[in-house]
């Protein structure tokens, strides 16, 4: 599940003289940053803006190529061994320097909770370019509107530290949902961002301490109006929890689909294919052969014991893509079914209808 | 197949029945099969940090190692400087191919995630393209290990390693050809899968191998350049000097895999098979017909290293992909299990076990098994 590696660079004669390893495969050995094939980045400073995040300042090698507000990145670390992934979106100001990442802590969050009790100055990670079309547009819209929850917030905040940063003068405005203020990220910087510009007006509810915030309860079209009069002429970017967004998009299902971008950082429960567990799934460069499941391909190559690489798990970031020659296969996500031989599929989202091929 | 085993002071007595006739019932190798499947179990659930830390610590050792060998044969021309650079250069070359390159294609550090350690992507110091060992060695030479007619593993299409090929007179040249072989091995490696023989009888047609050929001079062409060019140039008119060392290093370690994997497979005591007897085999049987191909070798930590842990073959063989660092601490239990079930663990000292190949590859050099007159006396020899 490598992170995408960035284009090797042409380093000419030097290479020539550091066949097969590279020249990285010698610099890395002086300091872990200094490869010049791979993004990576050292961990620089370390916050706890409440109990149960933290806060990461990372200063990536020269291998990042910058990323533009809203998108995310896949960031790998490596827990008794073996190396993670998961993506993250950057909070800080696109085009500065630093990279900022917050990571919540997960009941059941390997790489979550290992970064929260464990991440320091100095630690290296892997990192991905930034990726995804979860952004703002290169011109900026008339009005924006950011509705958010639980770690859902990062991209949102991304978002409007770059707009106010640049000066933007237009209306923007964020819903924020959060159990209580103790647990709500980025706090006390939205409250001072909102005291200090007077076109970014921020809603808080707090859903299990109500009367803490401008609003209350969870997400409902009601709250719309007071965030925005003019709500469906704005730009709406909406990142969080999978009922808060199907709630968005529900509201937002009347003809304004296209005003409304949507960040899913949850895998989307499946729904088990009906027609689906039929057939046979051919792992032809393993030689193995299993009665399809129905559940995603991903899975199913597991169960049958293989070792496919994987990163989100959710349909982002095609670490597990892999060559379908033969089969009928469904996006798990779009509900998308295709027949067309040799298509790179993502393994995590797709099940198969019927007998399916596979170059794993 | 090979005669009954050689007796051997540190190795139990073989099964007295030929291997061709199980000694064991099929109920009896079930059994000996689910044992190895719990120690490859309990490795499997019990890798961690210490094996990642472990290969990236050779993989460090070695990139040191060859800086320090190409810094010193640079300045080649003080005599103590060539002989430390070339000395370090060669293990350089050693533990890349053996202990890193080998074992990491194998898969064996792959659920680390770690796109270095990745067998899929992982490229050696030596003439051979890696993906054309994985498949020539990965997939041919441990499925069918010691299979006369598919393992290629078993002369390298070279020589005669076993009594089932048929003899023909290009065979008195083996001992002659296994020289040749032990000097160039990278190339024998790397020309493997090509087949050359196959294609002089005109089994296959030369066109086949166009991809592979291309790969292999790719590769070849890389390697050459470095070594034999863009280094020499370093040092201007003393070109000779890193010249002659890096050569040095790649003839030492060509002989040295030469000689780990020739003692894996080929002392007195191991088998080879034919297709027929193996068809539609159990685990329990693969397992067995592992165990009989190969054979170990006893030394000290840095000799397991430096042989890529090879010398633990018959761990290997059973369980390519675990890694190789573990093979030592498995071994004992290995060997119990196989003389529970009566079965021989073939270990020895490298100066027998080679010992035991050369006069196998004089042996062979001869019509039939080499068990003459003529055959016994060119033995005495050896």
């Amino acid at each position: 599940m490598a992170l995408k590696l960035a284009q090797r660079p042409k380093l000419g004669f030097l290479d020539a003289f550091a066949v097969p390893h590279g020249v990285d495969g010698y610099l890395e050995q002086i300091d872990p940053l200094l490869v010049r094939g791979e993004c990576r980045a050292a961990v620089s400073r370390v916050e706890r803006l409440t109990p149960e995040s933290i806060t990461l300042t990372l200063r990536p090698n020269r291998v990042w190529r910058g990323f533009e507000a809203g998108q995310f990145v896949r960031v790998a670390v490596e827990i008794e061994g073996v190396r993670h992934e998961r993506c993250y979106s950057p909070a800080s100001v696109e085009g500065r320097g630093g990279l900022e990442i917050t990571v919540k802590r997960h009941p059941k969050g390997l790489v979550s909770n290992f970064l929260v009790d464990r991440a320091r100055p100095g630690m290296v990670l892997g990192l991905s370019l930034a990726e995804g079309d979860f952004r703002l547009p290169r011109r900026r819209p008339g009005s924006i509107l950011l509705i958010g929850g639980g770690s859902g917030l990062t991209p949102l905040t991304a978002i409007l530290r770059t707009l106010l940063a640049e000066g933007y003068e237009r209306p923007v405005a964020l819903l924020h949902y959060a159990p209580d203020p103790e647990r709500a990220i980025y706090r006390e910087e939205l409250a001072r961002l909102a005291a200090r510009h007077s076109n970014f007006k921020l809603l808080r509810s707090y859903t299990q301490a109500p009367g803490l915030g401008e609003i209350d309860g969870h997400f409902t079209p009601t709250h719309l109006p007071e965030a925005d009069p003019c709500f469906a002429e704005a730009e709406t970017f909406a990142c969080g929890p999978p009922a808060l967004l199907d709630a968005v998009r529900g509201t937002w299902a009347n003809g304004l689909e296209h005003r409304l971008h949507v960040e899913s950082f949850v895998p989307p429960t499946f729904v088990p294919v009906g027609e689906g567990g039929e057939g046979a799934i051919r792992f032809a460069e393993s030689g193995v052969e299993v009665e399809n499941s129905g559940g995603s391909l991903l899975e199913q190559a597991e169960a049958a014991g293989l070792q496919p690489a994987y990163g989100c798990r959710m349909g982002i970031c095609h670490s597990c893509t892999c060559r379908k020659t033969a089969g009928t296969h469904r996006n798990l996500i779009t509900g998308e079914v295709s027949s067309a031989p040799g298509e790179e599929i993502q393994l995590c989202v797709s099940a198969a209808l019927g007998d399916v091929s596979i170059e794993l | 197949m090979t005669t009954a085993t050689l007796p051997k002071p540190d190795m139990p007595p073989a099964p007295a029945s030929a291997p061709d006739s199980l000694p064991l019932t099929s109920e009896q190798l079930d059994r000996f099969g689910e044992e190895l499947d719990a120690i490859r179990g309990r490795v499997l659930a019990d890798r961690g940090q210490r094996d990642v830390d472990y290969i990236r610590g050779v993989i460090r050792a070695q990139r040191g190692l060859e800086a320090a060998g190409r810094g010193l044969l640079w300045a080649g021309v003080f005599p103590p400087a060539w002989l430390a650079g070339t000395a370090a250069l060669s293990l350089s070359k050693i533990l890349d191919n053996m202990e890193i390159g080998h074992n990491v294609m194998h898969g064996q550090y792959e659920w680390t995630n770690d796109p270095k350690l990745s067998g899929k992507r992982f490229e050696w110091d030596t003439a051979c393209p890696a993906d054309q060992w994985r498949h020539s060695h990965n997939y041919m030479h441990h499925t069918y290990t010691n299979i006369v007619g598919k393992d290629r593993d078993i002369g390298y299409g070279i020589l005669r390693m076993s009594e089932d090929q048929p003899w023909h007179p290009y065979y008195l040249g083996n001992p002659l050809w296994a020289t040749l072989l032990a000097l160039f091995f990278e190339y024998g490696v790397a020309l493997h899968d090509l087949e050359v023989e196959r294609q002089v009888k005109g089994e296959i047609d030369r066109s086949e191998k166009r991809e592979l050929r291309r790969g292999i001079w790719r590769k070849v062409r890389g390697q050459a350049l470095k070594d034999y060019v863009f280094f020499p140039a370093l040092s201007g008119p003393l070109f000779v000097f890193p010249l002659a060392g890096n050569a040095t290093a790649n003839v030492v370690r060509n002989v040295w895999a030469f000689t780990i994997i020739f003692c894996g497979h080929f002392p007195e005591g191991t088998h080879e098979f034919s297709e027929e007897e193996t068809e539609n085999e159990t685990r329990g049987q693969w397992y067995h017909r592992q165990l009989l191909g190969s054979a170990n070798l006893s030394g000290g930590p840095l000799f397991h290293i430096l042989a890529g842990n090879l010398s633990f073959q018959i761990e290997h063989h059973l369980f390519p992909d675990l890694p190789a660092n573990r093979y030592a601490d498995i071994s004992a239990e290995v060997r119990e299990i196989c003389e529970r079930y009566g079965l021989s663990y073939n270990v020895g000292p490298l100066h027998r076990q080679f010992g035991s190949v050369v006069r196998k590859i004089g042996r062979l050099a001869l019509p039939g098994s080499g068990g003459s007159l003529f055959g016994r006396a060119i033995r005495a020899f050896g």
